[in-house]
């Protein structure tokens, strides 16, 4: 092969010993990570990533944030994201890369020109390796953000208590994030049920502070302005007292110690009017 | 208020940069105050303070940091938390500690309310920042 690379050394040495090179390329690899993924897909993968690399150093530059090597950090994303969703340590990712370095390490350092050379191609190897974990810990960070939204749907069920009686049982700290949830859940599930009553269940929120409090007060009247009638249950000894000395007023909205005195009453209520349908009032 | 900073020496810090950091800052109120075996009542009044000192210091003071230790005196134990933020301090702190008053989209009940919800509260604003601090006895 010709090429006009300044690495010529390098370049020929790459070429020439591919095979070899990228055998015990896999084979170191493939025993850092122990079995966890089949030495015929990491041969795949780092086969791919082999020659683009020799394709980046055939357009003769080091630079790895240089056009040429576009396509070897495109290859570098793309694993390190597999290698992240599989459970691998970064550790792991970043040697994938690392460890070409020893592959060629007896081949170039043997004379000068080409342990300068060599040398060159380490400091590429290690702005890739750098690359890979990078791009590691973004997905993690994409993995953590998701599963924090799925916690958020999960935090948040409304459940049918009884025909025409919804509750939302919330545990934990509310914040706007999550009441926005609540509230887009608690009103469809008014709808798709036909329910007249909503209870919102506190007893698993430790700390109602002015803002939880601002939240529940939003919600109940999102509620109300559809028809719903809403209830705050689950309010402890200790929640009142600190209500009541932090100053919030809730109106007319009607609140419960318990889930099941909110559930009886809400229940009376739709008995009620049940009855009065019957007799032909409403 | 009596100054308290000595007790700081060995307190815990939290420092508030976003709304995850408020929930910390409530927990670490919350262990210590379990821990020197306060009353539910006192503690969730405490805690809920502390939520609402957080919170200002977060959204008007721009972050800042929270220390709380325990502290003893005249043979009663208690829970200081002091608040400190670099942000712009409290223009009017008469007017910020009326009720239902606010700067911002909140009920305006955070300051004033946090005041009633503690037994010592002690307010310090300027420009260069604010620094709140309570103190919760024991029963």
């Amino acid at each position: 092969m010709t090429t006009d690379s300044k690495m010529p050394v390098l370049v020929e040495t790459l070429t020439a010993q591919r095979d070899a090179f990228l055998a015990q390329w896999t084979q170191a690899v493939g025993e850092d990570l122990q079995g966890r993924l089949s030495l015929a897909e990491l041969g795949r993968e780092l086969g791919e990533l082999y020659d683009s690399i020799l394709r980046g150093l055939n357009a003769a530059d080091f630079d790895s944030r240089g056009e040429h090597f576009a396509e070897t950090r495109s290859l570098l994303i793309e694993l390190s994201r597999s290698r992240a969703r599989q459970g691998f340590t970064p550790t792991e990712t970043a040697r994938s890369v690392f460890s070409l370095k020893e592959v060629l390490e007896p081949s170039l350092a043997a004379d000068g020109k080409g342990a300068q050379q060599y040398l060159q191609f380490a400091r590429l190897l290690d702005d890739l390796g750098l690359l890979t974990t990078e791009a590691y810990v973004r997905t993690r960070e994409e993995i953590i953000s998701s599963q924090a939204e799925q916690l958020l749907e999960l935090s948040t069920p409304v459940v049918k208590l009884w025909d025409g009686v919804v509750g939302v049982p919330l545990v934990g700290t509310l914040d706007s994030a999550r009441t926005q949830v609540v509230m887009e859940k608690l009103l469809q599930t008014l709808v798709d049920t036909d329910s007249t009553h909503a209870i919102i269940d506190i007893t698993g929120v430790p700390t109602v502070d002015t803002q939880v409090a601002q939240h529940l007060l939003k919600t109940v009247v999102a509620a109300r302005m559809m028809g719903a009638q809403c209830t705050i249950s689950g309010i402890r000894p200790q929640i009142a007292q600190t209500i009541v000395a932090l100053g919030i007023e809730f109106g007319d909205i009607p609140t419960n110690a318990s889930l099941s005195d909110a559930l009886r009453q809400a229940l009376k209520e739709v008995a009620q009017d049940a009855a009065d349908d019957a007799r032909g009032l409403l | 208020m009596k100054d308290y900073g000595a007790a700081l020496a060995s307190a815990d810090t939290v420092s508030v940069a976003n709304s995850s950091d408020v929930v910390s800052a409530r927990q670490m109120v919350r262990t210590l105050a379990q821990r020197s075996g306060m009353s539910l009542v006192h503690q969730t009044k405490l805690v809920t303070a502390a939520s609402e000192l957080g919170r200002n210091m977060l959204v008007y003071g721009g972050g800042g940091v929270v220390r709380a230790a325990t502290i003893t005196d005249a043979g009663r134990s208690g829970i200081y938390v002091a608040f400190e933020d670099q942000g712009p301090g409290i223009g009017d702190l008469d007017l910020a500690l009326t009720d239902g008053w606010t700067s911002g989209s909140g009920m305006g009940l955070g300051l004033s309310g946090a005041k009633r919800l503690v037994d010592d509260f002690d307010i310090d604003t300027g420009p260069g920042g604010t620094t709140v601090r309570i103190v919760k006895w024991g029963r």
